[in-house]
């Protein structure tokens, strides 16, 4: 791609990884969650293919395997944590613990630290989702030849 | 023999089917509210999630995550299986 995509993909790479993780961090507050914020960064790979071509990530496979693995079983054990009740029962939520601090009902203004198990399945499945469109994408790429036209 | 298995099949799912459509709620019927108003009530005090929607797809609803995790998963599988680099 021209001088003026590749410019405008470097200055728009870390502010769209910066609010795909704000996103996915605030998925218990504000809409969003784990799944938005994750497409959100994985556009960000998509932007960088479009621009540099798919010789720039190419070595990154193992990488993005890596996290959606990572991702995947981190939902599951997260999931498991609450075995004692039931599969994904949220035995963080007002534990006063990590996470753990009660909301009160109504309008309130909102805390990063609560919500139990649903901030570290949101880093989960936005971990899982960030890998698995990128590698999706990149495959895309790959296939379509590694040219950076 | 196998014929006698896929008619049997077929007039059960057809069954469900029908059961199915014959126990619809009738057009005009007001919509039942009970579930909006306990996730409404509940998932702040419950789940201490100021979202109510995460609070349903990750904590009531979390099998439903996992098999849309699934879903992604084999997408991606599907892609990765389908561009795959033939080494002939």
């Amino acid at each position: 791609m021209t001088v003026v995509v590749r410019t405008v993909a470097r200055v728009l790479f870390p502010v769209a990884l910066v609010f795909g993780g704000y996103v996915i961090m605030h998925g218990h507050l504000t809409p969003g969650g784990g799944f938005q914020g994750g497409a959100v960064a994985a556009s960000a790979l998509a932007m960088v293919l479009v621009a540099f071509g798919a010789g720039r990530l190419k070595d990154k496979k193992g990488l993005l395997s890596a996290l959606e693995s990572l991702g995947g079983t981190a939902f599951v054990v997260l999931g498991f944590l609450g075995l004692g009740l039931t599969y994904f029962a949220n035995v963080l939520a007002g534990s006063y613990g990590l996470f753990g601090r009660p909301v009160p009902y109504g309008p309130n203004p909102g805390d990063l630290n609560t919500a139990g198990t649903l901030p570290l399945m949101n880093w989960a499945v936005g971990f899982k989702v960030l890998a698995g469109l990128g590698a999706a994408v990149l495959l895309f790429a790959l296939f379509g030849g590694e040219d950076d036209r | 023999m196998s014929r006698w298995v896929a008619l049997a099949a077929f007039l059960l799912v057809a069954g469900f089917l029908l059961f199915g459509a014959v126990a619809l709620r009738p057009f005009g019927d007001p919509p039942r509210t009970e579930m909006d108003q306990y996730f409404n009530r509940y998932s702040q005090p419950e789940v201490a999630a100021n979202n109510a929607v995460t609070a349903i797809v990750f904590d009531y609803r979390g099998y439903d995550t996992l098999g849309e995790a699934t879903v992604l998963f084999t997408a991606v599988t599907g892609v990765a299986l389908i561009l795959r680099r033939l080494r002939a």
